[in-house]
């Protein structure tokens, strides 16, 4: 591919790095605003919100203009619409980021009990999470695939934890009446950084077929894959 | 702003308009070919016309370097600037006019001579007789044209000799080696092969700091790729002139529109 076109590539493909590590600076903040019931911390993650949309309006309409341009194909298109949809899945995540501050911020709980938190295993979700964002994005830097296919099934922790949570909070509820806002917070919490490993391992399929061509959508396992 | 900062400010304004055509309407005999064109080429911008063919593009772009004027019955109404001044008054020195605006065509054109003296031939015809600022000239041109380290050991071979994509890119080196400030490509690469293709749309990308281009293309992804301005001609009028990325993402006109997802062509 000719140069300009190459240098238009790495362009697009450093603002969506740009983008992962907003998003990922977004997600650790809401994991200190959530672990300390910081709300000071939880306000930086909700001004920044804007910005994270900002970002993604930005790329999409340059992977529109490259798509228009320049009519990739092959792994170029590949790249391209990796890109687009990578782009709408950290946004996604943002958002999520945004909504775990919200509910820091609107909380009139200045702590979790530390048995709560370790039983919720709130720490191993949430770095859990930081470690897949970090692992993917080297992923796509390497363009190394089966990086980006052992991220999947780390999701399945997620899944499992998030699944305990739910019976955990009842039952803390249960026992500290008073404590029930929180607990359906933290509820709200949980859903949330489930649905963000799932956007993860969205991120990881594209990945994947960025660089091999191979889809793993709807998949039962990354290892039944069938080629593009 | 004083009026001596306003006046600075004039002068830029109109020096950012290299070419400016106002209600152009040219004929072959009563074949009315070009309807009320008006439309200015900034500097140092690579200028795309695309539309179907017959449509009046390349007839449009002839006239930059009064081209035109060598075909019988043809006649020019409106008016042409290059750097302010019109191009068809009276006094106008063709010669002078078509070495700063240089032509490629869509078939490449060497002249019958060595590669050296093909580059050397403008500089010459000029009056320039210095040997060692022509040879320095050739090779700057060449290597503009980024051929020299393919011909730079059979200067002397005939530019015969030469595949069609190095052809071309020698045609390109020859129009540049007298420095024109405008360069005039009518489908410079429909007669090449991909990898020429790429080769001259680089080529045209990096020449755009030394040279407003104006490139006819019946290739629209060429015409998206290396243009900054896109300008869509349907039967003799200039249908919509805009920014590349405006024409290719979200036309004004339906008949842009049309052309362009292929519609029509």
């Amino acid at each position: 591919m000719v140069k300009f076109v190459e240098s238009e590539l790495q362009q697009l493909r450093n603002e969506v790095y740009d983008m992962w590590t907003l998003v990922n600076s977004q997600m650790e903040l809401a994991r200190q605003a959530v672990l300390s019931m910081d709300r000071n911390i939880a306000q930086q993650v909700i001004v920044r919100e804007r910005r994270v949309d900002a970002m993604e309006l930005k790329i999409d309409s340059e992977v529109e203009d490259f798509i228009a341009l320049y009519t990739p194909v092959a792994v170029d298109l590949r790249f391209v619409l990796a890109m687009f949809k990578i782009n709408n899945d950290l946004e996604r995540i943002g958002d999520y980021a945004d909504g775990i501050a919200r509910f820091v911020k609107d909380s009139d709980a200045d702590s979790i009990d530390a048995g709560l938190v370790e039983a919720l295993q709130i720490e191993k979700m949430f770095s859990t999470l930081l470690i897949m964002m970090d692992d993917l994005k080297q992923a796509l830097m390497d363009e190394d695939a089966s990086r980006a296919t052992s991220v999947i099934a780390m999701d399945d922790t997620l899944d499992s934890i998030k699944a305990a949570s739910t019976g955990i909070l009842v039952d803390y509820a249960r026992k500290n009446i008073d404590a029930m806002p929180l607990c359906m917070g933290l509820g709200g919490v949980f859903r949330k950084l489930e649905r963000t490993g799932d956007h993860l391992s969205n991120i990881a399929e594209d990945i994947v077929f960025f660089i091999d061509a191979k889809v793993l959508k709807h998949m039962d396992s990354p290892s039944s894959q069938v080629k593009a | 702003m004083t009026s001596r900062q306003e006046s600075y400010h004039y002068r830029q304004q109109e020096q950012m308009e290299k070419i400016e055509a106002r209600d152009v309407n040219f004929y072959y005999g009563d074949f009315h070919a070009l309807k009320g064109i008006s439309m200015d080429i900034p500097q140092n911008k690579v200028v795309a016309f695309i539309g179907p063919s017959g449509c009046g593009k390349s007839t449009f772009l002839r006239l930059f370097n009064r081209m035109n004027d060598l075909i019988p019955g043809a006649r020019l109404e409106g008016s042409i600037k290059i750097d302010g001044q019109d191009i068809y008054a009276p006094g106008i020195h063709v010669d002078e006019l078509r070495k700063n605006v240089g032509m490629v065509f869509q078939r490449p054109n060497p002249f019958p001579k060595s590669i050296f003296d093909n580059v050397a031939y403008g500089l010459r015809v000029n009056g320039i007789k210095d040997k060692k600022f022509i040879a320095q000239r050739v090779e700057e041109s060449l290597k503009g044209a980024a051929l020299w380290n393919e011909v730079k050991d059979k200067l002397t071979a005939s530019a015969y000799a030469l595949s069609g994509g190095q052809q071309q890119r020698l045609c390109i080196a020859r129009a540049m080696a007298v420095a024109p400030s405008v360069l005039l490509m009518d489908e410079p690469a429909s007669a090449l092969d991909p990898i020429s293709t790429a080769k001259v749309e680089e080529l045209i990308c990096e020449l755009r700091s030394q040279v407003t281009i104006v490139i006819v293309t019946h290739n629209m992804q060429q015409a998206s790729r290396v243009s900054d301005k896109t300008a869509f001609f349907y039967m003799g009028e200039m249908v919509e002139y805009d920014d590349t990325k405006v024409i290719f993402t979200n036309p004004h006109m339906e008949a842009t529109q049309n052309y362009i997802t292929g519609r029509f062509g």
